[in-house]
């Protein structure tokens, strides 16, 4: 048995394969220092919650304490691997700073208290509120870490029973482009492809997705595929030189915000060239006539000259876009957090649907999340809309719902889209929402424009509750802060990127006085008495599986179907793909097979919206459309990014992710091995650029916005010239001040610097076109950047030690046969 | 033959709209969705004032091809304003009120659009149809915008 450091070698250790077959399998498995798997007590299913990928994994419990992880090799999603998070997170459930006790506000200082008078003060002041102003004072802000149960409750005493608009999770920030992207072609949420799809596919074309980084485990799994018989082609959009873009047949590095015009470009090469299903057009799409007309005049000229690529380089992934015979398209936050969001994430559907390639093995889209539990935000209806897609300008759906939860259809509000977390913060800037529920989320570090949020979140005038397991940035600011259990120590579902739900099962006991999310928002509605038509308790459960079973009556019939699901069918074995019913009892791996979809008016989730100003289209609109539920075929014209790069700040800023740790390192940061492998902030540089100003690996510099300054060690890295890029993970909870730069002083998270934007579609932020200066404060002298040599922050320049992780880091790894 | 005062006219509401958008937008530059995307859609408006002074040269007419704008100084000051006055509850019903106003004027437009190329079919005026079928859509989507956003807003502005 292999014992392999998972810090240097992040993707572990080969298994070729070849098109068609099946993904030979290899067991990973990390415990505790000295333990052996005879030292363990038992194991328990879960799968990670460190990413979106939902690697399936057993617990290693001893002595009531979590002591390692073993992946599961039955899963459908894993065949065994772990990646570094995988291994190496559970580590943080263990770290003394979990919070164990309630805190609340007095005399200013947050103090220790108990439940009861942390409820009441919560549960008190929501009620006063909506006494004297009525739900419209209230918001949640959710996450994408909670399993499927606690969105479910959450959107149900939100939208059911509270009655505010005012819902939405930080899957805003990760996930909001795919679901918008995906009901804009199809009307409904719902992922077209299905990680078997990279076992046959023979191009992958990755869209502002690093996967080598964001999804370590799925990236094995295309690793693999390029080391067998009859590799894939890999196109790669990226404005880094990350794993991905090296191991690539073609990679685009186009300017930042300008992704529409490139994919304009790619669209009307392709058809220009013929490379189309016009059969499948014509049978299953509306709007084509339109899109080709609207795609004239982008020409590979054109957008090289915008985008500054090569159009040799162009027409060349075109070609093999155009000719792929199985192709599998993939986006993630280059394009999601970029200008033009939606339309760029749209585009990469549309040359998917031009060719005809759905729903058969190697032809699928994954536009992926970022987060291990996104999938559930958004279906169970706490990123705000409705449960189980139904669509919130439909009366039938509203209606529908209202009878599963047995309360009147005008209690659920359904008279605009949801009040995304953008505009909620804008309301509470106004004074209008006065109490915010923020449940295991850090906006205070991952929102745009810190010190315009640290503002709003101190407000005197607004009520914040803050329930997480570590005294974050945002709690620090909060006036009642309530403590959390977290993985392996609750039971409950989620969902990956490809529809595969995976059960967690509770392995230990949370620290202190901790309790799971859903028993305290149980107890936060049994509080505010919220009641169903008959004077009922509105929740009717009180534990998860029954959470799971008034779930799966809310998703039968609708697309993302539970009903043929249960805890005990989910148990032993792998994830199962929904929809899962009467007629697909052991799951769905492909959905949109010949071209069926979920877009018929009376059905679909979404009308859509304008791809420019992001009007919502009327029904009466989408009907006339779309009478019989097709595909629709959506484009929009390049426009040019609303911040653009000055004399006097003359670089575009963006910011982005390393493989080793996890949003603002609550957990990854306490966890050793994770922490060592990419311990502090850092900016990277084209080596031109550097030249140029005669800049050397380790300099420290102050980037600066008109929003604010931070302070990095300068990492001389593969990307683009005229591009920075800042990890957005560091923020202030391990340094002196906690929550907020020292005063006067520059920052260290990226988000002082972004700017407030939206994508008017999804609505998710611009974290990728900040205009940016940046200056030298002090030389190196010979120390490198704190960033790793593994990934997309590779140096390309000097000799910098490579990131590894030492004894501590290796990993047991066992190679087996096809599964 | 009363093209060219059709012209004329249209030219008169698509140079006003930029007005009203560019303005809105400086107005309400704390509302950010709201000063982006009226900033995105008085583009549409500027290249229709352009096209409509380049076919107008045709009908005789001598049109200014850039839309009259407020002067820097001025958006500056309605910026500023915006920003100190952003943390009150009164530019909300402002903002219904710029909508409502966008709203009509952006209706307006679209249907002197709709004039136009009913004219221009009438008169077999293939360049000035097809200009009319390029620019009216968009005048309609400002108008569904207006409309659209007037929707999301005022639950709040009224209800709290």
């Amino acid at each position: 048995m292999a014992r392999i450091d998972r810090i240097a070698e992040p993707w572990g250790t080969r298994t070729p394969y070849g098109p068609g077959e099946s993904w030979p399998t290899r067991v990973d498995t990390h415990l505790a220092g000295g333990l052996t798997e005879a030292d363990v007590d038992r194991w328990v299913q879960s799968a990670s919650i460190l990413h979106s990928n939902g690697d399936a994994l057993d617990i290693a419990v001893k002595d009531e304490r979590i002591v390692g992880v073993r992946g599961r090799e039955v899963d459908r999603v894993n065949h065994g691997r772990l990646g570094p998070k995988d291994l190496f997170g559970w580590q943080a459930n263990n770290s003394p700073e979990r919070l164990t006790k309630p805190l609340i506000r007095k005399r200013g200082k947050l103090v220790e208290t108990d439940w009861d008078t942390a409820m009441n003060a919560v549960a008190g002041r929501a009620k006063e509120l909506l006494q004297e102003q009525g739900p419209s004072a209230i918001s949640f802000y959710t996450t994408g870490q909670l399993f499927l149960e606690e969105y479910y409750t959450l959107g149900l005493i939100a939208h059911g029973g509270i009655g505010t608009n005012h819902v939405d999770g930080n899957t805003r920030l990760c996930t909001a482009t795919a679901a918008a992207a995906l009901k804009e072609t199809f009307a409904c949420d719902g992922q077209p492809g299905s990680y078997t799809d990279i076992d046959s596919a023979d191009v992958i074309a990755l869209y502002g997705h690093n996967m080598a980084e964001t999804q370590t485990v799925l990236w094995t799994r295309v690793l693999d595929r390029l080391a067998g018989p009859n590799p894939p082609k890999v196109i790669c959009v990226d404005p880094r030189a990350t794993p991905v873009a090296r191991a690539a047949t073609v990679h685009l590095a186009p300017r930042p915000g300008t992704n529409v015009m490139l994919m304009n470009a790619l669209i009307r090469e392709i058809i220009a060239n013929g490379w189309i299903d016009r059969e499948y057009i014509e049978a299953h799409t509306v709007g084509f006539a339109e899109l080709e007309k609207q795609m004239t005049g982008y020409t590979p000229e054109v957008a090289a000259e915008v985008c500054d690529v090569p159009a040799e380089q162009i027409r060349e992934a075109a070609r093999i876009l155009g000719q792929a015979e199985r192709l599998l398209s993939t986006v993630l936050q280059g394009f999601y957090q970029s200008h033009q969001a939606s339309a760029a994430a749209v585009s990469v559907n549309n040359i998917n649907v031009i060719r005809g390639m759905l729903g058969k093995p190697g032809c699928g889209i994954l536009q992926m999340n970022g987060q291990p539990t996104a999938e559930n935000t958004r279906e169970c209806g706490a990123d705000g809309d409705l449960p189980a897609f139904r669509n919130w300008e439909n009366d039938e759906h509203i209606k529908d719902l209202a009878r599963v939860w047995n309360i009147d259809p005008m209690q659920i509000p359904h008279y605009s889209p949801p009040t995304h977390i953008m505009q909620q913060l804008r309301y509470m800037e106004e004074g209008s929402i006065r109490f915010l529920y923020v449940t295991a989320t850090n906006p205070a570090v991952s929102l745009p424009e810190l010190a315009r949020i640290r503002e709003i979140l101190a407000q005197d005038r607004l009520f914040l509750v803050v329930q997480d397991i570590f005294l974050t940035e945002t709690a620090q600011l909060a006036d009642v802060v309530l403590p959390a259990a977290t993985w392996g120590e609750k039971t409950g579902t989620f969902t990956n990127v490809d529809r595969t739900v995976h059960l967690s099962e509770k392995a230990v006991e949370p620290p202190g006085e901790a309790k799971s999310d859903l028993d305290i928002l149980i107890d936060f509605a049994h509080r505010l008495e919220l009641k169903d038509k008959d004077g009922q308790p509105l929740v009717k459960w009180s534990d998860a599986e029954g959470a799971f079973e008034g779930w799966k009556e809310c998703s039968r019939g609708r697309p993302c179907d539970y009903s043929g699901m249960s805890y005990d069918k989910l148990r032993g074995g792998s994830g199962i793909q929904w929809p899962c019913n009467e007629e697909h009892p052991d799951g769905t791996e492909r959905i949109y097979v010949d071209g069926q979809f979920w877009a018929q008016p009376d059905y679909c989730e979404s009308y859509g919206r304008d791809m420019i100003t992001g009007a919502p289209v009327e029904a009466t609109e989408y009907k006339a459309l779309n009478p019989t539920g097709k595909a629709v075929l959506k484009a929009a014209e390049y426009i040019g990014p609303h911040e653009m790069p000055s004399q006097e700040f003359p670089f575009q800023l963006i910011t982005g992710r390393t493989l080793y740790h996890f949003h603002t390192r609550t957990k990854t940061g306490r966890a050793p091995q994770l922490d060592a492998a990419a311990p502090e902030v850092w900016v990277e540089m084209s080596a031109s650029d550097a030249t140029d100003r005669g800049w050397t690996e380790g300099d420290v510099l102050e980037v600066t916005t008109p929003r604010g300054r931070v302070q990095a060690r300068l990492r001389i890295s593969g990307i683009r010239p005229g591009a920075l890029f800042l990890p957005f993970h560091y923020g202030y909870w391990d340094t002196k001040e906690g929550s907020r730069p020292k005063k006067k002083e520059a920052g260290r998270a990226a988000n002082e610097l972004t700017l407030t934007d939206w994508d008017p579609v999804s609505k998710q932020p611009i974290f990728k076109t900040a205009a940016a200066q940046v200056q030298r404060v002090a030389s190196g002298k010979g120390t490198p950047a704190p960033a790793p040599t593994t990934t997309g922050s590779a140096p390309v320049t000097g000799t910098v030690r490579p990131t590894v992780g030492g004894d501590s880091a290796r990993a047991q790894e066992l190679v087996g046969g096809t599964a | 033959m009363k093209l060219d005062m059709a012209i004329e006219e249209l030219h008169r509401s698509e140079n006003h709209l930029v007005t009203v958008l560019t303005s809105m937008s400086d107005k309400h530059k704390a509302d950010h969705e709201v000063f982006y995307v009226t900033r995105d859609m008085a583009k549409w408006s500027r290249q229709h004032v352009a096209d409509l002074a380049r076919i107008g040269r045709d009908f005789g007419l001598d049109l200014d091809p850039e839309a009259s704008e407020d002067p820097g100084i001025l958006a500056t000051m309605k910026q500023r304003a915006s920003d100190l006055t952003g943390r009150r509850s009164v530019p909300g019903l402002l903002l219904l009120a710029d909508l409502r106003h966008l709203y009509r004027e952006a209706a307006g437009t679209s249907v002197d659009w709709e004039l136009l190329a009913q004219g221009a079919q009438g008169a077999k005026e293939q360049e000035l149809l097809d200009i009319a079928e390029k620019c009216h859509p968009e005048s309609l989507r400002q108008a569904r915008w207006a409309n659209a956003h007037l929707k999301v807003a005022s639950p709040q502005v009224l209800a709290s």
